[in-house]
Protein backbone atom coordinates (compact mmCIF):
# COMPACT_ATOMS: atom_id res chain seq x y z
CA UNK A 1 0.00 0.00 0.00
CA UNK A 2 1.19 3.49 -0.88
CA UNK A 3 0.45 6.89 0.55
CA UNK A 4 0.87 10.58 -0.08
CA UNK A 5 2.93 12.94 2.02
CA UNK A 6 1.18 16.30 1.76
CA UNK A 7 -1.78 18.19 0.36
CA UNK A 8 -1.49 19.02 -3.35
CA UNK A 9 -3.64 20.32 -6.15
CA UNK A 10 -3.90 20.06 -9.95
CA UNK A 11 -6.28 21.42 -12.56
CA UNK A 12 -8.28 24.61 -12.85
CA UNK A 13 -11.86 25.83 -12.59
CA UNK A 14 -12.05 26.60 -16.31
CA UNK A 15 -14.63 24.95 -18.51
CA UNK A 16 -13.80 21.34 -19.48
CA UNK A 17 -11.34 21.05 -16.57
CA UNK A 18 -11.50 19.63 -13.06
CA UNK A 19 -9.65 20.85 -9.98
CA UNK A 20 -8.42 18.02 -7.81
CA UNK A 21 -7.09 18.50 -4.28
CA UNK A 22 -5.69 15.50 -2.45
CA UNK A 23 -4.98 15.42 1.29
CA UNK A 24 -3.51 12.59 3.37
CA UNK A 25 -6.20 10.91 5.48
CA UNK A 26 -5.94 9.45 8.95
CA UNK A 27 -4.85 5.82 9.06
CA UNK A 28 -7.80 3.58 8.34
CA UNK A 29 -10.00 6.40 7.03
CA UNK A 30 -10.05 4.99 3.50
CA UNK A 31 -10.54 6.95 0.30
CA UNK A 32 -13.09 9.76 0.64
CA UNK A 33 -14.19 11.66 -2.46
CA UNK A 34 -15.99 14.98 -2.15
CA UNK A 35 -17.29 15.77 -5.62
CA UNK A 36 -18.92 18.94 -6.95
CA UNK A 37 -19.83 18.98 -10.61
CA UNK A 38 -21.94 20.94 -13.07
CA UNK A 39 -23.07 17.54 -14.37
CA UNK A 40 -23.36 15.80 -10.99
CA UNK A 41 -26.83 14.42 -11.68
CA UNK A 42 -25.87 12.95 -15.05
CA UNK A 43 -22.25 11.86 -14.55
CA UNK A 44 -21.48 12.08 -10.83
CA UNK A 45 -21.19 8.33 -10.35
CA UNK A 46 -19.02 7.97 -13.46
CA UNK A 47 -16.62 10.71 -12.35
CA UNK A 48 -16.42 9.20 -8.88
CA UNK A 49 -15.69 5.77 -10.38
CA UNK A 50 -12.88 7.14 -12.57
CA UNK A 51 -11.23 8.80 -9.57
CA UNK A 52 -11.63 5.71 -7.41
CA UNK A 53 -10.20 3.51 -10.14
CA UNK A 54 -7.04 5.60 -10.49
CA UNK A 55 -6.44 5.70 -6.75
CA UNK A 56 -7.04 1.97 -6.54
CA UNK A 57 -4.55 1.28 -9.34
CA UNK A 58 -1.96 3.29 -7.48
CA UNK A 59 -2.81 1.30 -4.33
CA UNK A 60 -3.12 4.49 -2.33
CA UNK A 61 -5.25 4.29 0.80
CA UNK A 62 -6.39 6.79 3.40
CA UNK A 63 -6.91 9.78 1.17
CA UNK A 64 -9.31 12.71 1.01
CA UNK A 65 -10.05 14.02 -2.48
CA UNK A 66 -11.87 17.25 -3.23
CA UNK A 67 -12.98 17.37 -6.88
CA UNK A 68 -14.49 20.50 -8.45
CA UNK A 69 -15.59 19.47 -11.93
CA UNK A 70 -16.38 21.85 -14.78
CA UNK A 71 -17.34 19.24 -17.37
CA UNK A 72 -14.02 17.43 -17.78
CA UNK A 73 -13.68 14.43 -20.05
CA UNK A 74 -12.47 11.11 -18.63
CA UNK A 75 -8.93 11.66 -19.90
CA UNK A 76 -8.74 15.06 -18.18
CA UNK A 77 -10.01 13.60 -14.89
CA UNK A 78 -7.35 10.85 -15.05
CA UNK A 79 -4.59 13.33 -15.87
CA UNK A 80 -5.54 15.77 -13.10
CA UNK A 81 -5.82 13.06 -10.43
CA UNK A 82 -2.44 11.62 -11.37
CA UNK A 83 -0.87 15.08 -11.40
CA UNK A 84 -2.27 15.86 -7.95
CA UNK A 85 -1.09 12.54 -6.52
CA UNK A 86 2.35 13.02 -8.03
CA UNK A 87 2.60 16.52 -6.57
CA UNK A 88 1.52 15.12 -3.19
CA UNK A 89 4.54 12.86 -3.18
CA UNK A 90 3.03 9.61 -4.40
CA UNK A 91 5.43 7.41 -6.31
CA UNK A 92 3.20 6.49 -9.21
CA UNK A 93 3.38 2.92 -10.39
CA UNK A 94 2.71 3.71 -14.00
CA UNK A 95 2.79 7.43 -14.52
CA UNK A 96 0.59 7.60 -17.57
CA UNK A 97 -1.69 4.55 -17.52
CA UNK B 1 4.72 13.40 -49.18
CA UNK B 2 2.92 14.36 -45.98
CA UNK B 3 0.85 17.53 -45.99
CA UNK B 4 1.95 20.14 -43.49
CA UNK B 5 0.36 23.24 -44.99
CA UNK B 6 -0.87 24.28 -41.56
CA UNK B 7 0.49 23.28 -38.15
CA UNK B 8 -1.74 24.57 -35.34
CA UNK B 9 -0.38 25.14 -31.82
CA UNK B 10 -2.67 24.05 -28.97
CA UNK B 11 -1.76 24.86 -25.34
CA UNK B 12 -0.86 21.64 -23.56
CA UNK B 13 -2.49 22.51 -20.23
CA UNK B 14 -5.88 23.56 -21.60
CA UNK B 15 -8.30 20.57 -21.63
CA UNK B 16 -11.00 22.44 -23.57
CA UNK B 17 -8.67 23.25 -26.44
CA UNK B 18 -6.92 19.87 -26.36
CA UNK B 19 -10.18 17.95 -26.72
CA UNK B 20 -11.31 20.10 -29.67
CA UNK B 21 -8.00 20.25 -31.52
CA UNK B 22 -9.14 17.85 -34.22
CA UNK B 23 -12.10 19.87 -35.46
CA UNK B 24 -10.22 22.71 -37.12
CA UNK B 25 -8.92 20.74 -40.10
CA UNK B 26 -5.25 21.64 -39.65
CA UNK B 27 -2.83 19.27 -41.34
CA UNK B 28 -0.99 19.01 -38.02
CA UNK B 29 -1.92 19.84 -34.45
CA UNK B 30 0.96 20.74 -32.16
CA UNK B 31 0.14 19.96 -28.54
CA UNK B 32 2.46 22.40 -26.82
CA UNK B 33 4.38 21.57 -23.65
CA UNK B 34 6.79 24.47 -24.04
CA UNK B 35 5.95 28.16 -24.29
CA UNK B 36 2.20 27.77 -23.78
CA UNK B 37 2.68 26.11 -20.39
CA UNK B 38 3.79 27.92 -17.22
CA UNK B 39 6.88 26.45 -15.55
CA UNK B 40 4.90 25.30 -12.49
CA UNK B 41 2.39 23.45 -14.70
CA UNK B 42 4.81 21.43 -16.84
CA UNK B 43 4.10 18.21 -14.95
CA UNK B 44 0.32 18.60 -15.16
CA UNK B 45 0.47 19.42 -18.88
CA UNK B 46 2.56 16.32 -19.51
CA UNK B 47 -0.12 14.12 -17.90
CA UNK B 48 -2.85 15.91 -19.82
CA UNK B 49 -1.20 15.70 -23.23
CA UNK B 50 -0.29 12.05 -22.69
CA UNK B 51 -3.92 11.20 -21.91
CA UNK B 52 -5.20 13.33 -24.79
CA UNK B 53 -2.93 11.44 -27.19
CA UNK B 54 -4.41 8.15 -26.05
CA UNK B 55 -8.05 9.13 -26.13
CA UNK B 56 -8.82 12.26 -28.21
CA UNK B 57 -9.62 11.76 -31.90
CA UNK B 58 -7.55 14.23 -33.89
CA UNK B 59 -8.99 12.98 -37.17
CA UNK B 60 -6.62 13.27 -40.11
CA UNK B 61 -4.37 15.78 -38.34
CA UNK B 62 -0.81 14.73 -37.66
CA UNK B 63 -0.26 14.57 -33.89
CA UNK B 64 2.82 16.64 -33.07
CA UNK B 65 4.07 17.38 -29.57
CA UNK B 66 6.32 20.35 -28.90
CA UNK B 67 8.53 19.25 -26.04
CA UNK B 68 10.61 21.52 -23.84
CA UNK B 69 14.23 22.37 -24.72
CA UNK B 70 16.95 19.80 -24.13
CA UNK B 71 18.40 21.75 -21.21
CA UNK B 72 15.10 21.80 -19.32
CA UNK B 73 12.35 19.13 -19.37
CA UNK B 74 12.90 17.40 -22.72
CA UNK B 75 13.88 14.05 -21.20
CA UNK B 76 10.80 13.93 -18.95
CA UNK B 77 8.57 14.96 -21.87
CA UNK B 78 9.92 12.28 -24.20
CA UNK B 79 9.66 9.58 -21.55
CA UNK B 80 6.01 10.40 -20.93
CA UNK B 81 4.89 11.21 -24.45
CA UNK B 82 6.60 8.78 -26.84
CA UNK B 83 4.86 5.63 -25.47
CA UNK B 84 1.53 7.38 -26.23
CA UNK B 85 2.30 7.15 -29.96
CA UNK B 86 2.55 10.72 -31.21
CA UNK B 87 3.38 11.02 -34.90
CA UNK B 88 6.07 13.63 -34.48
CA UNK B 89 8.08 15.48 -31.86
CA UNK B 90 8.74 19.19 -32.45
CA UNK B 91 12.06 19.98 -30.80
CA UNK B 92 12.53 23.65 -29.89
CA UNK B 93 15.77 25.65 -29.97
CA UNK B 94 17.75 23.05 -31.89
CA UNK B 95 21.28 24.34 -32.43
CA UNK B 96 23.28 21.38 -33.71
CA UNK B 97 23.16 17.90 -35.17
CA UNK B 98 24.20 16.64 -31.74
CA UNK B 99 20.91 17.96 -30.32
CA UNK B 100 19.02 15.84 -32.83
CA UNK B 101 21.19 12.80 -32.11
CA UNK B 102 20.38 13.19 -28.41
CA UNK B 103 16.64 13.48 -28.99
CA UNK B 104 16.61 10.59 -31.43
CA UNK B 105 18.43 8.36 -28.93
CA UNK B 106 15.95 9.26 -26.19
CA UNK B 107 13.02 8.52 -28.49
CA UNK B 108 14.52 5.18 -29.53
CA UNK B 109 15.00 4.22 -25.88
CA UNK B 110 11.34 4.98 -25.13
CA UNK B 111 9.50 3.64 -28.18
CA UNK B 112 7.51 0.47 -27.60
CA UNK B 113 8.26 -2.62 -29.71
CA UNK B 114 6.40 -2.40 -33.01
CA UNK B 115 5.55 1.27 -32.59
CA UNK B 116 5.60 3.40 -35.72
CA UNK B 117 8.85 5.37 -35.53
CA UNK B 118 8.30 8.84 -34.13
CA UNK B 119 9.41 11.60 -36.50
CA UNK B 120 11.24 14.80 -35.58
CA UNK B 121 10.71 18.38 -36.72
CA UNK B 122 13.54 20.71 -35.71
CA UNK B 123 12.47 24.20 -34.68
CA UNK B 124 15.30 26.60 -35.48
CA UNK B 125 14.97 29.81 -33.50
CA UNK B 126 18.48 30.91 -32.67
CA UNK B 127 21.34 32.29 -34.78
CA UNK B 128 23.38 29.14 -34.03
CA UNK B 129 20.51 26.94 -35.20
CA UNK B 130 20.34 28.79 -38.50
CA UNK B 131 24.10 28.44 -39.03
CA UNK B 132 23.77 24.67 -38.52
CA UNK B 133 20.52 24.26 -40.49
CA UNK B 134 21.79 21.78 -43.09
CA UNK B 135 23.66 19.61 -40.57
CA UNK B 136 20.53 19.53 -38.41
CA UNK B 137 18.37 18.60 -41.40
CA UNK B 138 20.72 15.73 -42.27
CA UNK B 139 21.38 14.61 -38.70
CA UNK B 140 18.93 11.72 -38.50
CA UNK B 141 16.44 9.86 -40.68
CA UNK B 142 13.67 10.80 -38.22
CA UNK B 143 13.98 14.48 -39.21
CA UNK B 144 11.19 15.29 -41.68
CA UNK B 145 11.14 19.09 -41.58
CA UNK B 146 12.83 22.26 -40.40
CA UNK B 147 10.59 24.94 -38.91
CA UNK B 148 11.40 28.58 -38.26
CA UNK B 149 10.70 30.31 -34.97
CA UNK B 150 11.21 33.96 -35.85
CA UNK B 151 10.15 35.55 -32.57
CA UNK B 152 12.94 33.93 -30.54
CA UNK B 153 15.34 34.34 -33.45
CA UNK B 154 14.88 38.10 -33.77
CA UNK B 155 15.00 38.44 -29.99
CA UNK B 156 18.36 36.66 -30.12
CA UNK B 157 19.56 39.08 -32.78
CA UNK B 158 18.24 42.12 -31.01
CA UNK B 159 16.30 42.94 -34.17
CA UNK B 160 12.82 44.44 -34.26
CA UNK B 161 10.14 42.04 -35.54
CA UNK B 162 8.01 43.65 -38.24
CA UNK B 163 4.94 42.60 -40.21
CA UNK B 164 6.89 42.96 -43.44
CA UNK B 165 9.46 40.46 -42.19
CA UNK B 166 12.49 42.04 -43.85
CA UNK B 167 14.53 41.18 -40.77
CA UNK B 168 13.93 37.44 -41.29
CA UNK B 169 14.16 37.28 -45.09
CA UNK B 170 17.69 35.86 -45.05
CA UNK B 171 17.01 33.20 -42.43
CA UNK B 172 13.88 32.13 -44.25
CA UNK B 173 15.84 31.45 -47.43
CA UNK B 174 18.69 29.77 -45.55
CA UNK B 175 16.27 27.43 -43.80
CA UNK B 176 14.35 26.62 -46.98
CA UNK B 177 17.56 25.89 -48.86
CA UNK B 178 18.96 23.68 -46.09
CA UNK B 179 15.73 21.69 -45.90
CA UNK B 180 15.55 21.29 -49.68
CA UNK B 181 19.19 20.19 -49.85
CA UNK B 182 18.44 17.54 -47.25
CA UNK B 183 15.26 16.47 -49.03
CA UNK B 184 12.89 17.43 -46.22
CA UNK B 185 10.14 20.03 -45.75
CA UNK B 186 10.45 23.60 -44.54
CA UNK B 187 7.76 25.20 -42.35
CA UNK B 188 7.44 28.95 -41.88
CA UNK B 189 7.18 30.89 -38.62
CA UNK B 190 3.67 31.74 -37.37
CA UNK B 191 2.00 35.06 -38.11
CA UNK B 192 1.30 36.20 -34.58
CA UNK B 193 -1.40 38.84 -35.11
CA UNK B 194 -4.51 36.66 -35.30
CA UNK B 195 -6.71 39.68 -36.07
CA UNK B 196 -4.75 40.84 -39.12
CA UNK B 197 -6.13 38.75 -42.00
CA UNK B 198 -4.46 40.79 -44.71
CA UNK B 199 -1.11 40.56 -42.97
CA UNK B 200 -1.50 36.80 -42.65
CA UNK B 201 -2.35 36.51 -46.34
CA UNK B 202 0.66 38.56 -47.44
CA UNK B 203 3.02 36.73 -45.08
CA UNK B 204 1.77 33.29 -46.20
CA UNK B 205 1.97 34.19 -49.88
CA UNK B 206 5.57 35.32 -49.38
CA UNK B 207 6.34 32.06 -47.56
CA UNK B 208 4.95 30.02 -50.45
CA UNK B 209 6.81 32.08 -53.07
CA UNK B 210 10.07 31.51 -51.20
CA UNK B 211 9.53 27.75 -51.12
CA UNK B 212 8.08 26.92 -47.71
CA UNK B 213 5.77 23.89 -47.69
CA UNK B 214 3.63 25.07 -44.79
CA UNK B 215 3.20 27.50 -41.93
CA UNK B 216 2.94 27.31 -38.17
CA UNK B 217 -0.29 28.77 -36.81
CA UNK B 218 -1.31 30.15 -33.43
CA UNK B 219 -5.04 30.46 -34.02
CA UNK B 220 -7.63 28.13 -35.65
CA UNK B 221 -9.01 31.13 -37.59
CA UNK B 222 -5.78 31.19 -39.61
CA UNK B 223 -6.13 27.66 -41.00
CA UNK B 224 -8.38 28.30 -43.99
CA UNK B 225 -6.35 31.29 -45.17
CA UNK B 226 -3.13 29.32 -44.96
CA UNK B 227 -4.63 26.38 -46.85
CA UNK B 228 -5.99 28.66 -49.55
CA UNK B 229 -2.49 29.99 -50.19
CA UNK B 230 -0.70 26.65 -50.17
CA UNK B 231 -3.34 24.81 -52.20
CA UNK B 232 -2.62 24.79 -55.94
CA UNK B 233 -5.06 27.04 -57.80
CA UNK B 234 -7.16 25.76 -60.69
CA UNK B 235 -4.93 27.70 -63.09
CA UNK B 236 -1.85 26.06 -61.49
CA UNK B 237 -3.40 22.64 -62.05
CA UNK B 238 -4.40 23.52 -65.60
CA UNK B 239 -0.86 24.72 -66.37
CA UNK B 240 0.66 21.59 -64.83
CA UNK B 241 -1.59 19.33 -66.88
CA UNK B 242 -0.64 21.19 -70.06
CA UNK B 243 3.05 20.81 -69.19
CA UNK B 244 2.72 17.07 -68.66
CA UNK B 245 0.73 16.71 -71.87
CA UNK B 246 3.35 18.69 -73.83
CA UNK B 247 6.32 16.72 -72.48
CA UNK B 248 4.61 13.37 -73.07
CA UNK B 249 3.90 14.40 -76.64
CA UNK B 250 7.52 15.50 -77.13
CA UNK B 251 8.81 12.25 -75.64
CA UNK B 252 6.63 10.28 -78.05
CA UNK B 253 8.29 12.21 -80.83
CA UNK B 254 11.74 11.37 -79.47
CA UNK B 255 12.53 14.69 -77.79
CA UNK B 256 13.23 15.43 -74.10
CA UNK B 257 12.28 19.08 -74.44
CA UNK B 258 8.88 20.53 -75.33
CA UNK B 259 7.38 23.95 -75.84
CA UNK B 260 4.25 25.36 -74.21
CA UNK B 261 2.89 28.75 -75.25
CA UNK B 262 6.31 29.67 -76.59
CA UNK B 263 8.17 28.73 -73.40
CA UNK B 264 10.60 25.83 -73.09
CA UNK B 265 9.43 22.87 -71.01
CA UNK B 266 12.35 20.86 -69.66
CA UNK B 267 12.97 18.66 -66.62
CA UNK B 268 12.77 21.32 -63.85
CA UNK B 269 9.48 22.59 -65.27
CA UNK B 270 8.15 19.05 -65.50
CA UNK B 271 9.21 18.36 -61.92
CA UNK B 272 7.36 21.48 -60.73
CA UNK B 273 4.25 20.46 -62.68
CA UNK B 274 4.37 16.96 -61.22
CA UNK B 275 4.62 18.38 -57.69
CA UNK B 276 1.55 20.55 -58.30
CA UNK B 277 -0.46 17.62 -59.65
CA UNK B 278 0.67 15.37 -56.80
CA UNK B 279 -0.45 17.98 -54.26
CA UNK B 280 -3.73 18.48 -56.13
CA UNK B 281 -4.36 14.73 -56.04
CA UNK B 282 -3.61 14.55 -52.31
CA UNK B 283 -6.11 17.36 -51.71
CA UNK B 284 -8.76 15.86 -53.98
CA UNK B 285 -8.68 18.90 -56.25
CA UNK B 286 -8.31 16.95 -59.48
CA UNK B 287 -11.94 15.84 -59.46
CA UNK B 288 -13.01 19.45 -59.01
CA UNK B 289 -11.05 20.33 -62.09
CA UNK B 290 -13.09 17.98 -64.28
Amino acid sequence: MASILKTAQAGTLESSDIMITVTPGAKGSGVVIDLESIVLAQYGEDIRAIIENIVKKQEITDLYIKALDRGALDCTICARVLAALSRAGAVLKEEIL
Amino acid sequence: MELRRSMLFIPGNNPGMLQNGGVFGADSVILDLEDAVAPMEKDAARFLVAHALRTVDYGCSEKVIRINPLDTFAADDIKAIVPCCPDTILVPKVESAADIHQVSAMIAATEKPGQTPVKIIALLETPCGIVEAYNIAKADSRVVALALGAEDYTAGLGAMRTKEGTEIFTVRTILINAAAAAGIQSIDTPYTDANDEEGLLNDTQLAKRLGFKGKLSINPRQIDAIHNVFNPSLSDIDWAQQVIHAIRKAEAEGSGVASLNGKMVDLPIVNRAERILHLAQLLGLMEGEK
